[in-house]
């Protein structure tokens, strides 16, 4: 009568460990949190968690042992691969800087509540699905888990009317893009007759010979797809909710979702255009959505780093370079769409994505460091003579705002390389040149930031040392230095990272 | 016993441990604690030599490759097929070197605790002394030519330092220059001499390399081919008898050492091609130059024409030093890697010819240099000069053997008297600070306790190092039965066999002036010794003067002994009693196992005898000529043979030290200054800088620059594009901003706009179908 229930081989559940162990730990924590009065153990915990996943991740990214075969799971929906597990560690390591980042903060601004970090580890394991979805609907269901807790992190600080206006607009700008996201993946079901992406890409892959209406309902979704996860991504212009929500957060929140969410995005993003709708246009031989994409990508970065310029608060001067950074992923997407392309841009973009976390979350940490109680004290006046003050911030925030520039020796400089080189592999010129060129604007506002640090005095009180915070900063600051000197790290974790199905 | 081979890199770390202990705690030892770990160091390291030489015997004289722990891969560059690991190699050649500088070594170790006593950089003085066995071991241990560079340069490193030691002394001299001046400058001019000859060694290893493509002088697993020239002959024969063999031995030159690969290629009797691009070379051609690249190596490091002018100013530094790196061990590297490459010199007709040109005139040269001194250290650094010069001319007369032990026991009474001298020197200055005290109101007049004019009469005063000096002289005058005797014989035998048997000038080029040289050596030993111990103190403070410590003499009667017996190591064959008793040129036959041409020296009654007679009558002589001056008790003020009309002119120059620095400076230095100059002055500074720059490049540009300024920038740039460029992003990112106003309204419509936008790209290729655009 019914067909004999799928074993876990069949499954292939172990291929999915590290986002199960995270999403049942953080389920076994939701409840445990009721009777942990000391919420330092609920940090704890979380990142014990957090931890044992991402040495799974590592051990399936390194190939050390097999832990799960690599392919699809879950019957289809789910993909395990290199590019799946690279994101893992990414989204991973992101959850634990910022559980790093977050607890003394929360302890000092009287937020320390258990399911702040529950939450947090959730938001990971949903952008760690979007890593690994094969299916259009898990994609959606995956952007949800992720964005579902960010709105609810975004206001964790509730009487604050800045934090709950954030969440507030964050929320229904978020439910607004998202049924984009759902009308572009309903209209993509109707034209493939499929949520598979393996099976998209067949009909994509022929289209062309195929009667317009059916193309017209692939463009269109693509298109509407491109919308909604250009949101989560803040893409110029659906980057509106970003300066709001990033000053309104608390600054560990946005430290967390400014990377978090971007490598989600990205991931999703990679996913749906590359492995499913690579759709040739009549005569051309790239895929339609590239100058779609190259037009968001130019109007992102010029737009982030020209507003930037202006940023008087740091929050909203890295939420705008947040932006920026988005635009240069979009290099790499877009140049994804050229056939042969496509694994050097993934490798590109993932690359872009591990170094951008690690500078960015530190970035931000550096301005949680220096916040008062009262969520003030984040502006351009507050930083100056920090050198002096706190000599080791001050350095750490230099090596982050070098990073983000693109200077050699940082993990900017070595994201920044790939995503060129990928637009040049891709006969992108005019993107590459305008990325060279903003990144060059950009200097503009980072340096003047290390300026105010070194070369101007002010009396600003900053908060005390903090210890774990520290650590986060010491972890992320290393990180952002070793990959700039050690760049065959990243070369060897990506070099196998590959989206395309068909070839 | 064989294991005990693999022992042989202590002998370069226990060393090291001892610098690193004293260089890092030295300072909380106290000078006994900082002595006794020197001292150790090196004291260790010579058991472990010993070691080495018991364990070499039980070996069967076979020669051993070791690599050390943790350290084998040293240069390796795959790409190129360069492997250059760091290897010992254990042959008798390298212990015998290993057991001079690590034994006598310890004796000047431990004449230092006694003689830097009261240092206030006294464990420096330690931590160099070590640093510097280290490279010494290293240079004599390596198993291939870039190993031993290390070392070279190592020790030239630790010269350096050492001559320097006292940069900071406060003495100024009547000249105007400080006594710290001049030892700095004396450690510069060390290092800039050796510049060149280290400029020499370094082509000679890039030669090596092209033409053999290995730098190691031996591999691990073979043995040095061959021996004398007849073996090698006979070798080459049975290559050539059997074509089979032939293909073999050619296989087989990959996995040879460079010095087996010369012999077996330079003894086939065939003409060998070595490519240099497109020009070919004949094998011969290249060893030639190979050689004397090295023979430039050698004047550097081991003090000959025309690069041993740094040697003298060396005394600047304390006299262990003078001892140990200036006389005994150091200087003589130069010796040492000629007879590592004895194979190469055995074949270099040409070269072995300059070299001994060179030794035999820089022994003459030096030593009538020596005779003209007033400095005790001069005397004796100018005899260790013309004492390198029979060791470098022994290698060119094919002696390798002869040059080895004319090395062992020149380290034994060179060090010997260079102590002594440095006793002297002690006892000099012991005596003025005690005269100075007694005499308070004493007036302040320059005294320089090395001048042999203010010493006499130290006989009494410091009998062990009087009788101690005694022996060191006879040993370097070559008298009966003392160590030089045997040594500097053998070196004149040979030179006598190369020109009568070999019928080859440079045999008797080298007799000649060698013999000339030995009596020049023991005239200003004599006179030395007639000046400082006989007659009546010329000073005060030779009045004062007492024996030095026993830390001190004890290293001088030991080392006394060994210039004694030392000679006995290599007694020729069919002598009565002495042969019996200490067996036949054993130092040879050991040595012979792995200098392949070594040979050993026939010992000639007459020549024996005659250059006894030279020595014994320039003592002789000296006594007689300077038995006057020892009766002064004043200061005496100039030399009998300046006096005498005849030698007045020769002894002036003797004095003047030949005037090698005034001809450097007036036909070297000088005309490098001027042309310097002249570079700098006129064609970098008037020409380049003030005609070029200012005129053709500067002005025209200036007035160039001042045009566009003046006009175009200030209008057009700045009033115009400057608007759009500078003023342009701010002003578009003050209008953007103001989009942003906080509405969510707004925020959303945005995202509606963006969707249509989103849309029409994508869009855009079937939209401009169907419009047919």
């Amino acid at each position: 009568m019914f067909p004999a229930p799928p074993t876990f081989e069949d499954l292939n559940v172990w291929a999915a460990l590290p986002v199960i162990i995270l999403s049942l730990w953080a389920s076994v924590l939701l409840v445990a949190d009721r009777f942990i009065n000391n919420k330092f153990y609920v940090a704890a915990y979380s990142l014990l968690g957090v931890g044992i996943s991402l040495v799974i991740a590592l051990f399936q990214a390194g190939d050390l042992f097999d832990i799960g075969e690599s392919g699809t799971a879950f019957e289809g929906m789910f993909m395990a691969d290199q590019f799946t597990y690279v994101v893992n560690i990414v989204a991973l390591i992101s959850a634990a800087i910022g559980i790093l980042i977050s607890y003394e903060y929360l302890e000092r601004t009287k937020l320390d509540r258990g399911e702040y970090y529950i939450l947090l580890m959730f938001s990971a394991a949903g952008a760690m699905l979007m890593g690994s979805s094969n299916n259009l609907s898990m994609i959606f269901i995956s952007l949800e888990l992720l964005s579902i807790p960010l709105y609810i992190l975004s206001g964790i600080r509730r009487p604050q009317e800045e934090s709950e206006e954030s969440a507030m607009k964050y929320f229904l700008l978020g439910a607004f893009s998202s049924s984009f996201l759902v009308y572009g993946i309903a209209l993509v079901f109707g034209a493939a007759g499929s949520l598979d992406l393996g099976e998209i890409v067949v009909v994509a892959q022929t289209i062309s010979e195929q009667e317009a209406t059916q193309r017209y309902l692939l463009l269109i979704g693509a298109g509407l797809i491109t919308v909604g996860l250009g949101f989560k991504v803040a893409a110029v212009p659906f980057h509106m909710w970003t300066p709001d929500v990033y000053q309104g957060a608390p600054t560990p929140v946005t430290a967390y979702m400014s990377s978090v969410a971007k490598v989600g995005g990205f991931a999703a993003f990679l996913r749906v255009l590359v492995t499913g709708l690579p759709i040739i246009a009549e005569g051309g031989d790239a895929a339609v959505w590239v100058d779609t994409l190259q037009i968001l990508a130019a109007l992102t970065l010029l737009l982030g780093n020209l507003v930037a310029i202006m940023q008087y608060d740091l929050k909203r001067l890295l939420a705008y370079s947040s932006i920026a950074h988005a635009g240069y992923i979009l290099i790499a997407l877009a140049a994804g769409g050229v056939p042969g392309v496509g694994d050097s841009a993934a490798q590109a973009a993932l690359v872009y994505l591990a170094a951008y976390a690690f500078t960015n979350i530190g970035a931000f940490a550096v301005v949680a460091a220096i916040e008062k109680d009262d969520s003030t004290g984040t502006t351009m006046d507050d930083i100056k003579g920090l050198a002096v003050k706190r000599p080791w911030l001050a350095g750490a925030m230099s090596v982050f705002m070098f990073s983000l520039t693109g200077i050699p020796l940082t993990a900017g400089f070595i994201g920044k390389f790939w995503v060129f080189r990928a637009a040049m592999d891709a006969g992108l010129e005019p993107l590459a040149v305008l990325g060279v060129l903003t990144s060059a604007i950009s200097a503009f506002y980072y340096v003047r930031v290390v300026w105010n640090m070194y070369f101007e005095t002010g009396d600003a009180v900053v908060p005390e040392r903090q210890q774990y915070l520290t650590s986060g900063l010491v972890i992320t600051a290393a990180g952002t230095l070793i990959l700039g000197l050690l760049p065959f790290i990243l070369e060897n974790l990506v070099r196998d990272a590959s989206l395309a199905i068909l070839r | 016993m064989e294991n005990v081979l693999t022992a042989v890199p202590l002998v370069v770390f226990i060393p090291l441990a001892g610098m690193l202990i004293n260089l890092f705690f030295g300072k909380y030892f106290g000078e006994f604690g900082v002595g006794f770990i020197g001292v150790t160091a090196s004291g260790l390291a010579f058991v472990v030599a010993a070691l080495l030489w018991a364990g070499l015997r039980d070996n069967n004289f076979e020669a051993v490759v070791v690599n050390p722990p943790l350290f084998d891969g040293w240069i390796s560059i795959p790409s190129a097929n360069l492997e250059i690991p760091w290897q010992f190699r254990v042959d008798t050649l390298s212990v015998t070197m290993m057991l001079v500088v690590s034994g006598v070594g310890t004796l000047i170790h431990l004449y230092a605790v006694g003689y830097m006593h009261g240092d206030p950089r006294f464990p420096r003085f330690f931590v160099y002394l070590n640093l510097f066995l280290v490279f010494m071991m290293t240079l004599v241990t390596g198993n291939n030519i870039l190993m031993m560079f290390v070392g070279w340069e190592g020790v030239g490193l630790c010269s350096y330092l050492l001559i320097g030691f006292w940069f900071d002394k406060s003495r100024v001299f009547p000249d105007g220059v400080s006594e710290g001046w001049k030892n700095s400058n004396a450690a510069r001019k060390a290092m800039i001499v050796n510049r060149i000859g280290d400029f020499g060694v370094l082509l000679a290893i890039f030669l090596t390399f092209w033409t053999f493509g290995t730098l190691d002088f031996y591999k691990p697993d073979e043995q040095p081919i061959g021996g004398h020239a007849e073996e090698a002959e006979e070798h080459a024969l049975v290559i050539a008898s059997t074509d089979e063999v032939i293909a073999e031995e050619e296989h087989d030159l990959s996995n040879m050492g460079f010095l087996n690969q010369a012999q077996v290629l330079l003894s086939d009797g065939e003409e060998h091609q070595v490519k240099f691009g497109s020009v070919d070379l004949s094998l011969k051609a290249i060893v030639t130059l190979i050689t004397l690249l090295m023979l430039l190596g050698a004047a550097g490091k081991s003090a000959q024409i025309p690069l041993f002018v740094w040697l003298p100013d060396a005394m600047a530094g304390p006299t262990p030093v003078s001892a140990l790196i200036h006389a005994a061990t150091m200087v003589t590297a130069g010796v040492y890697m000629m007879v590592r490459a004895n194979v190469l010199f055995h074949h270099a007709e040409v070269s072995s010819f300059i070299v001994t040109v060179i030794g035999a005139t820089t022994a003459i040269m030096a030593g009538f240099i020596a005779v003209g001194q007033w400095d005790v250290k001069k005397v004796l650094a100018y005899s260790t000069v013309s004492q390198l010069g029979f060791m470098v001319a022994a290698v060119g007369l094919g002696a390798y053997a002869a040059a080895i032990f004319h090395l062992v026991t020149h380290a034994f009474f060179k060090a010997l008297l260079f102590l002594a001298s440095g006793s002297i020197i002690h006892g000099m200055e012991h005596g003025h600070h005690h005269s100075h005290d007694s005499h308070h109101a004493h007036h302040e007049e320059e005294f320089d306790p090395q001048d042999m004019r203010t010493m006499g009469g130290l006989r009494r005063k410091m009998p062990i190092t009087y009788w101690t000096y005694v022996i060191g002289t006879f040993a370097l005058a070559g008298i009966f039965p003392f160590a030089g005797f045997w040594s500097k014989d053998e070196i004149l035998a040979d030179s006598f066999r190369v020109f009568w048997d070999e019928g080859e000038l440079k045999g008797i080029f080298a007799l000649m002036l060698l013999i000339t040289a030995a009596g020049f050596t023991a005239f200003y030993m004599w006179r030395q010794v007639s000046l400082v111990f006989y007659g009546e103190p010329r000073h005060e403070a030779g009045e004062h003067a007492s024996e030095s410590s026993l830390l001190m003499t004890l290293p001088l009667m030991i080392l006394a002994v060994l210039s004694i017996f030392g000679g006995f190591l290599n007694t020729p064959s069919d002598l009565p009693l002495l042969t019996d008793l200490f067996g036949a040129h054993k130092f040879t036959d050991w040595l012979g196992h792995s200098v392949v041409n070594a040979h050993a020296g026939e010992f000639l009654w007459w020549l024996a005898l005659g250059a006894l007679g030279v020595a014994v009558f320039a003592i002789f002589a000296a006594r007689q000529l300077y038995a006057d001056e020892t009766t002064s008790t004043v200061r005496i003020t100039g030399d009998p043979l300046a006096r005498n009309p005849q030698t007045s002119q020769a002894f002036a120059l003797a004095n003047a030290k030949l005037l090698w620095d005034e001809m450097y400076f007036k036909y070297l230095e000088n005309p490098f200054n001027v042309a310097s100059r002249f570079l700098a002055d006129r064609v970098d500074w008037q020409f380049w800088h003030d005609f070029f720059h200012h005129n053709i490049v500067y002005l025209p540009f200036d007035q160039g620059a001042k045009g566009i300024s003046g006009n175009v920038d200030k209008v057009v740039i700045d009033k115009g594009i400057m608007m759009v460029f500078a003023r342009g992003p701010w002003e578009i990112a003050r209008r953007v901003r103001r989009v942003q106003t906080g509405f969510v309204r707004i925020y959303a419509l945005t995202i509606l706009l963006g969707t249509v936008l989103v849309m029409i790209a994508i869009l855009f290729p079937d939209i401009r179908d169907i419009l047919g655009i």
